[in-house]
């Protein structure tokens, strides 16, 4: 699914987090917000999600205007910064609750929903730990639990805030290779925001350079290297 | 000098054993003393003419209607207060608006407001002096020294108890749980019951026993606003005042020991309840 962004602006009463940005998203990349804090990079990410809505401005996907759409009516996968999982739910409930929250004629069975997490868990390689709650995992256990989860609802896209931010480097190095490994074999369209220059460099196809609630520049990571476009983005990529 | 302290170890964890035990036998006679003593006291007065003084007591008519009034205040307040309590909680730590700050102050209003003044308040605007009161009385609706006055003083005074237990940790846990569930799909009322409610049931529980606790034991309010009239709109506590004050000693402590039973229940029921669901707890609190 391919994502358009038109003129898009927030504001949060007289403060601007968004000035009007527009972006293309082709179908099936793997693309990088890429800022320092309070550059709107999260916001728009959350704008994506349908968890904020645009003061101005128009959001597309696949063509169709998806700016109104609900939360719930966009399906997207969304990773949170510091994942979010239910803690009172097990593993296994945290990744079956999108498959149990479908409205009954389109919820799958139980025997179903048994195959999909465990398929899920499978795909995560963490195959033994449906019984288990989120505060007894690592870091990392639960970054990847968090991912399933949102794989689950077999989403239209996959939106990641700040995904490896909490994670130590050895973790984050195996993580990146993992969230990789995923969208290759979905193709699901997938946004992940990051303050971190040589993550954003090394993971995505596409950088979004972002600077206080503007695009700075779109580009390659080879070619942000190349030909910085301005000169923060020439400092903030600076090795 | 470094040899000395090797050799003889100073303990940094704990004190000394003397320490220890002063501070121990402090507590304990503390507790004895304010905690324990009165309680068996209560039970010893109630017991003064053995069991069949204490059934005696019991089976006075007056007795059973003030326990009846003060059970069906709890039964309907602590409810519907939990109820306003979940959605004052919710509003405050979930959403942003003007005036929260406000919200806040005024849900702990009937803490800072003596009991008293909060009946007289009620007597003042529905009795028969006001021109609310005057209009009631013509349509037959009673309010005042009735069951309708007594729910209202009682739902005022323990209005805060939920809504305090719950905001600090709604507040603690943030959105992004609700926000997780919204984007899986659930609707609104679907991520409150299965993501809001079970994250807050612990504090929701120990709101609700407070609440409950202070339905049940409360005077001040309910004896200005009930005209504590026997066997009609007498509660279990002012009906301990009147027979107190009547010298029925053995009656008075009775029902006093039949207050403290069900105080003592509800922590019983507290207790059980985390004891059954220990390894939920641990497994679920954070970190």
């Amino acid at each position: 699914m391919n994502i358009e962004l038109e003129e898009l602006a927030k504001e949060f009463g007289t403060e601007r987090a968004l000035h009007p940005v527009s972006l293309f998203i082709p179908s099936g990349a793997l693309i990088s917000l890429l800022g320092p804090s309070g550059s709107g990079k999260t916001t728009l990410l959350r704008i994506l999600a349908g968890l904020e809505f645009p003061t101005s401005g128009r959001v597309r996907f696949d063509g169709a205007d998806a700016t109104g759409l609900s939360v719930q009516d966009r399906r997207a996968g969304f990773v949170f910064q510091h994942y979010a999982l239910f803690r009172h739910m097990t593993v296994f409930e945290n990744v079956a609750y999108g498959l149990r929250a479908r409205p009954r004629r389109e919820r799958p069975t139980e025997a179903e929903i048994g195959r999909r997490v465990t398929r899920l868990l499978d795909l995560i390689q963490l195959p033994d730990i449906g019984a288990r709650y989120p505060n007894q995992l690592s870091g990392g256990q639960r970054q990847r639990v968090a991912l399933a989860r949102a794989l689950a609802i077999e989403p239209r896209m996959l939106l990641l805030d700040e995904p490896f931010g909490a994670l130590d480097a050895r973790v984050r190095k195996e993580l990146r290779q993992g969230l990789r490994e995923i969208h290759d074999n979905t193709g699901l369209t997938t946004v992940f925001v990051t303050h971190d220059q040589e993550e954003a460099m090394e993971l995505a196809d596409l950088v979004v350079v972002m600077s206080m609630g503007r695009i700075e520049q779109v580009g390659k990571p080879a070619e942000i290297r190349a030909r910085p476009a301005t000169e923060f983005v020439r400092t903030f990529t600076a090795v | 000098m470094s040899d000395i302290v090797l050799s003889r170890p100073v303990p940094v964890t704990t004190e000394p054993p003397l320490a220890r035990a002063l501070l121990v036998g402090l507590a304990i006679l503390f507790v004895a003393i304010f905690l324990f003593a009165p309680l068996a006291t209560v039970f010893a007065e109630a017991l003064a003419q053995g069991w069949r003084g204490m059934i005696a007591a019991l089976s006075l008519p007056d007795a059973q209607a003030a326990i009846r009034m003060t059970l069906s205040i709890a039964v309907i307040a602590v409810p519907l207060n939990a109820v306003f309590g979940i959605a004052a909680a919710w509003a405050i730590a979930k959403f942003d608006f003007r005036g929260k700050a406000f919200l806040i102050t005024l849900i702990d209003l009937p803490f800072s407001v003596s009991p008293v003044v909060a009946g007289l308040m009620l007597v003042l605007l529905f009795g028969a002096n006001s021109s609310l009161g005057v209009w009631l009385m013509a349509h037959d609706i009673r309010i005042v020294f009735a069951f309708p006055g007594i729910l209202l003083a009682t739902l005022f005074v323990t209005f805060p108890f939920v809504a305090r237990e719950l905001i600090p940790v709604m507040i603690e846990q943030g959105r992004t749980e609700e926000e997780a569930a919204l984007t899986l799909g659930a609707s609104g009322w679907r991520t409150f019951f299965t993501v809001t409610l079970p994250n807050i049931r612990w504090a929701l529980l120990y709101g609700v026993l407070l609440c409950n606790a202070r339905a049940m034991g409360e005077f001040g309010a309910v004896a200005v606003v009930s005209g504590k009239i026997r066997g009609e709109t007498a509660t279990m506590p002012t009906m301990v005042e009147m027979f107190f004050n009547e010298y029925l000693s053995v009656a008075a402590f009775t029902l006093a020991s039949v207050l403290a039973m069900l105080a003592l229940l509800t922590l019983l029921l507290k207790s059980l309840l985390e004891w059954r669901h220990a390894d939920l707890l641990a497994a679920t609190c954070r970190h």
